[in-house]
């Protein structure tokens, strides 16, 4: 079935890995995403930079750093990793949770900063007017808050996509580069660069990757402007 | 009955309130900065006092000698903001039964196609807040807080943000409101010509206090409460019947306890009761019947007080048949007149406002 562009099996399955992988990171990470960005814009508390700086540092540090840190704490024998594995029955070392994780933990930043922007221009006018209207702060954040904040919450799930389609280091150094488990399209096409007669899947792949993130941008674009036409009334 | 007694300090400005209300539209009046909003915005539950108590109907809102606070969501009080603030992601459909939604269902007094009705916004039903002109935008949101069935509704200057035109398209439908619905309404004003349509009583602000509160007729002939500004509108304010319309001359006959004065004619029906104020500008005194006179609105009565406004001006406050009618005449005036307290005199009216616009009331 995948002979149309002419893709090996572990191409195609890097691809639908990857997929997989992006997909899982972005959706998990988005309940807390929200929560994160609504403490960093509402919240008045001490130790608020402390966690800001705590969300970003993942944009700053080298992925291998990040990558490693994983490694200590949700591995086989990390703190987390056992807890994980004790209570939830999840594993992550060498699995493609692992590399669902690193993808969460990489594109973390870019979600909440994108979702924290349009909470910050939510009218708060508007949620006092809801609350007079019978509307508890659950009922208001639910009905009022988050529909505003919608076109910032797509777009930080598709920076966050994005991040977890491309992410590389972190990843190779948490999970290593298993192909069918955690070989992800990035770590896909450095292996095939480092064989001599590689090129050619490598170069199919970059389309491929090339694809996805144009077709990401694309449907967020029209989404958003969907959005927009929509508030402006129609 | 509404019932508030709350201080709040921010920064310089202090807020000290007390007052009891049971009209049906009492209006909150007073000059920018005197406290208004910060009262209303209590009394909503969206701020919350330092100290002091607020009861609507005998039900505890605020009381912070016992700890109570409810929040704005518990308080089943509607608030229409001077900003309209409907939310821009639902239609004018969908933000009416906003809060219909959260009241409870046994407390749910307000229909839905009446309160549209009332309002005239079924042709809006579809549309959403952006397309919506000002007047537009303020009648959906009294229809909003509305249809919360709430017991009492806060109306913070829902028409400063309109021009003349859009004002008067709005206030018939606060009429119709305070006559035809049964929720208490406390309206936000600094203007003497919207107060004086509206109001059944009258709580002044001034500086943070409560300078006086009672009968609107009581307090707007009260020339000396009112803001340096608008002092010029403030005078009598008389409820009176429509008894007939003449065709020629385009007047129609305005009848009360004080007797009867003509006025342009106005749409309104036969023996219906209609506003009107003598501003005190425009009303003067006479010691004998005026004959030859231009003006047709002669009054008889008794000189009850004479107040002295500035070093050369008197409030004449006359008496007829038990309704004040306040003119602003001058100290010469007063002396050569030989003016003396429970004198007979003659009020002299210029003109009659009818309504803010002083042309037509609310014809439907």
């Amino acid at each position: 079935m995948t002979d149309w562009i002419g893709l090996g099996p572990d191409e195609w399955s890097a691809v639908k890995l990857s997929l997989r992988i992006a997909f899982w990171a972005t959706l998990a990470s988005l309940p807390f995403g929200i929560l994160v960005a609504l403490v960093l814009a509402r919240g008045r508390f001490p130790g608020r930079i402390l966690l800001d700086g705590l969300v970003h540092l993942p944009l700053i540090m080298p992925p291998v750093v990040t990558g490693y840190l994983l490694l200590l704490s949700f591995g086989a024998k990390g703190p987390a990793g056992v807890f994980f594995a004790d209570y939830l029955g999840i594993t992550f070392s060498f699995r493609w949770t692992g590399a669902a994780l690193a993808c969460a933990v990489m594109g973390f930043p870019l979600m909440v900063r994108a979702i924290r922007l349009s909470l910050e221009a939510v009218d708060r006018k508007l949620e006092a007017a809801a609350s007079t209207l019978g509307a508890s702060r659950i009922w208001v954040f639910a009905t009022v808050t988050l529909p505003l904040a919608l076109p910032g919450i797509l777009a930080g799930m598709i920076l966050a996509f994005a991040k977890a389609m491309g992410e590389f280091g972190a990843t190779i150094t948490f999970v290593s580069n298993i192909p069918g488990e955690t070989q992800t399209l990035p770590t896909a096409i450095y292996t095939f660069l480092q064989v001599p007669g590689g090129e050619s899947a490598a170069i199919r792949l970059t389309v491929i990757s090339i694809a996805i993130s144009m077709a990401a941008l694309i449907g967020s674009e029209l989404l958003a402007r969907r959005l927009a036409r929509r508030m402006e009334g129609a | 009955m509404l019932s508030v007694d709350v201080t709040r300090r921010v920064g310089d400005f202090t807020l000290q309130a007390a007052f009891e209300t049971a009209g049906r539209l009492t209006a909150l009046f007073g000059a920018s900065g005197s406290g208004k909003t910060t009262l209303v915005n209590l009394i909503a539950g969206l701020v919350r006092p330092d100290s002091g108590r607020i009861t609507v109907d005998g039900r505890t809102l605020t009381d912070t000698s016992s700890r109570i606070v409810l929040p704005a969501s518990r308080r089943r009080i509607g608030y229409v903001f001077q900003d309209a603030r409907l939310f821009p992601h639902l239609t004018v459909a969908q933000n009416l039964r906003y809060g219909r939604f959260f009241a409870p269902r046994g407390e749910r007094y307000a229909e839905f196609d009446t309160v549209v009705e009332l309002l005239g916004i079924g042709p809006l039903l579809g549309r959403r807040p952006e397309r919506l002109s000002g007047g537009e935008k303020q009648r959906v949101a009294i229809g909003r807080a509305l249809l919360a069935s709430p017991r009492l509704i806060l109306m913070d200057e829902p028409l400063a943000s309109l021009d003349e035109a859009r004002k008067s398209e709005i206030l018939p439908y606060v009429e119709r409101l305070r006559d035809e619905a049964a929720i208490p309404i406390v309206y936000v004003s600094h203007s003497v010509a919207e107060v004086s349509r509206l109001a059944t009583d009258v709580v002044v602000m001034r500086e943070g206090e409560v300078a006086a509160a009672g009968p609107a007729s009581a307090i707007l002939s009260r020339l000396d409460l009112l803001p340096a500004d608008e002092m010029g509108e403030g005078g009598a304010v008389l409820d009176m019947r429509v008894s007939g319309h003449d065709q020629v001359f385009g007047v129609s006959r305005l009848r009360s306890a004080v007797g009867e004065i003509l006025v342009p004619r106005i749409a309104a029906n036969l023996g219906t009761t209609i506003r009107v104020r003598l501003r005190a500008r425009d009303v003067m005194v006479a010691t004998e019947k005026p004959v030859g006179l231009s003006a047709q609105n002669v009054l008889a009565g008794t000189l009850a007080e004479l107040e002295p406004v500035t070093d050369n001006l008197f409030d004449a406050r006359v008496d007829c048949a038990g309704e004040i009618i306040v003119a602003r005449i001058t100290k010469l005036s007063a002396v050569r007149l030989q003016l003396e307290l429970g004198q007979r005199v003659f009020v002299v009216v210029k003109t009659v406002s009818v309504g803010p616009t002083g042309s037509t009331a609310a014809g439907s």
